[in-house]
């Protein structure tokens, strides 16, 4: 029920960010979900795309640096408090959200948020056992 | 003003008969004192009395830095302890530091030579010196200190730091010389500068600077500032501290290197081979007059030429042009010595670390800056932030522990750093020249 992530190392100099999603435009990778987190000096773009091994590929061959990591999506109810009563839950069950952020589009009347927990496995179960539904790879992948 | 005059003025020849005879009568002490120049002699096929002319110099092996870190701490002392009065030891920072010893008598000749670079800079009785080099274990401040009180001006021991406090001493004592490195005479400016105080209305007039690279047109921006004239002096502790050479105020032009107390060479530093008078290479020197611990053929490891045209201000004694660069990677870097390499030393014992690395040095305010840039790669770099931090943070704090500077580590792209063919540019020194 995980969701395969790509990491990717990015310095702040302009133009950067640009070059990451040209190289795996013209691949033909599509980004279905992102997000950078930045310091002064880098940051780390997380992306959920559609062909994970074909953009690590061309990354690592432009000679970024990358990785794979594993990050759980979740639907979430697209109303007041929908994110809110999950996170309460998972909160609970002591399980700590290094970070989040949403999905580009909306599944039905649901928003989709792409999650890193520390510990994936028991979050997947906390959330399922509250009847959140948990997307699968090829769910996110080719909505 | 010449402090010496008879032997400031020595003719040539005289010069050269008494550092031969200086320079024999070393060689003895040294090979009955001293058993790693015993060996290193005895290993070259040469004994003191095979040295009969000045030209016999090149027949004996070199001494350097680390055959001082091998002999550590008292390994080429050729007296024993009770004759020393004090040790210094210099910035060396690879682990030990190079230690030196001076005699009563090592330290009356380096008072003397102080003084006479003090009177070749045009200072005299009647000069307040506010010595702004640090008093410690580094040469500079004790240094300028029994240099100024031979010399008979009034001396502030200073030393360095207290920014605030030196430009209110020096405003209110009427000091009217300044002893510190170039880059703090520009940074004293600039905070007097901060404070609306105006540091060319002192009557300060000359500045004696050392201890670090610097340059014509670091000189013009202090002899603008401080509305003093800045004069270049030499040293290391190796040899004596700061007194080995000035310049003098009347040319402002190459300094002159005390010949009675040490013989200059240039040599090629690939090599070895001594090159003629003129010629650009690294300045190796002789102690000829030093008890506690002379020095033979110590490679300075700076990169000058020798002016042997006569000087406009009567001295005899033979100029070294302002130093050019070193023969080896050192760097300094707001007066520490700094070797790549043990910037490498450190980023290699972090695991996971590229042995990629940049180091870019430049100045903001007139302080030295050092940035670290370390590629990023896969066994470092995970998706999250923190680690990355850690690992900067780490970085930056082994360096400071190990060399005692703050510097700002930059994470970099893997591949992004420039790979040359063979030696790789690990330095890249933006410092205005």
């Amino acid at each position: 029920m995980k969701v395969q992530q790509i990491s990717i190392f990015i310095e702040n100099i302009p133009g950067r960010l640009a070059e990451v999603t040209t190289v795996l435009g013209k691949s033909g990778v599509n980004i279905r979900a992102l997000s950078l987190a930045d310091t002064t000096d880098f940051g780390v773009l997380r992306l959920i795309v559609d062909k994970i091994d074909l953009a690590k590929k061309v990354l690592a061959e432009h000679e970024f640096t990358v990785t794979k990591t594993d990050v759980v999506a979740v639907e979430v109810p697209d109303r007041p408090l929908g994110l809110a009563e999950i996170l309460n839950q998972l909160d609970i069950a002591q399980i700590t959200v290094e970070y989040l952020y949403a999905f580009v589009e909306r599944r039905g009347e649901n928003a989709v948020i792409i999650f890193r927990f520390d510990n994936a496995d028991d979050a997947i179960k906390v959330l399922q056992d509250n009847g959140i539904r948990i997307l699968s790879g090829e769910n996110v992948y080719n909505v | 003003m010449l402090w010496n005059e008879e032997f400031e003025t020595l003719p040539r020849e005289a010069i050269e008969s008494l550092q031969l005879k200086r320079l024999q009568h070393t060689l003895e002490r040294v090979y009955a004192t001293v058993p790693f120049y015993r060996n290193a002699f005895q290993k070259a096929g040469v004994t003191p009395d095979k040295i009969k002319s000045l030209a016999d110099l090149q027949r004996l092996p070199f001494t350097l830095k680390q055959d001082m870190r091998d002999n550590y701490p008292y390994g080429l002392f050729a007296v024993p302890l009770e004759r020393i009065v004090r040790i210094h030891a210099s910035s060396g920072t690879t682990g030990k530091p190079t230690v030196v010893g001076y005699t009563r008598r090592d330290i009356e000749i380096w008072s003397e030579l102080m003084a006479r670079s003090f009177g070749a800079a045009g200072v005299g009785r009647g000069d307040v010196i506010h010595n702004a080099y640090g008093y410690g274990l580094f040469t500079g401040g004790l240094g300028a200190h029994y240099g100024a009180e031979k010399l008979g001006a009034a001396v502030i021991p200073m030393s360095g730091g207290n920014s605030k406090k030196q430009i209110m001493i020096m405003q209110d004592f009427g000091s009217t010389v300044l002893t510190c490195t170039p880059s703090y005479s520009l940074y004293l400016a600039e905070i007097a500068a901060e404070q609306n105080i105006d540091i060319k209305s002192f009557p300060l007039r000359v500045g004696i600077m050392g201890a670090e690279p610097w340059s014509e047109s670091i000189r013009k921006e202090i002899e603008e500032k401080l509305n003093i004239k800045a004069i270049d002096i030499y040293g290391l502790s190796e040899i004596l501290g700061p007194g080995v050479a000035i310049e003098c105020i009347e040319a402002q032009h190459g300094l002159h290197i005390w010949e009675d107390h040490f013989i200059a060479e240039i040599i090629n530093p690939d090599t070895g081979e001594v090159l003629p008078p003129g010629e650009q290479g690294e300045l190796v020197i002789t102690t000829i007059t030093k008890e506690g611990i002379p020095m033979i053929r110590y490679r300075t490891r700076d990169i000058t030429r020798l002016i042997v045209e006569p000087c406009c201000c009567g001295r005899t004694h033979r100029r070294l042009e302002r130093m050019s660069g070193r023969s080896d990677d050192m760097l300094i870097i707001r007066g520490v010595n700094v070797f790549p390499s043990q910037i490498e030393s450190v980023l290699m014992g972090i695991e996971g670390v590229e042995p990629h690395y940049q180091l870019i040095v430049s100045r903001e305010e007139n302080l030295d800056t050092l940035e670290v840039q370390v590629e990023v790669n896969e066994g470092t770099f995970s998706d999250a932030i923190k680690p990355l931090q850690d690992l900067s943070s780490r970085i930056r704090k082994e360096i400071k522990e190990l060399l005692g500077i703050t510097c700002k580590v930059r994470l970099v792209e893997p591949k992004t750093l420039a790979r040359s063919e063979g030696k790789a540019k690990r330095v890249i020194d933006q410092r205005p020249k």
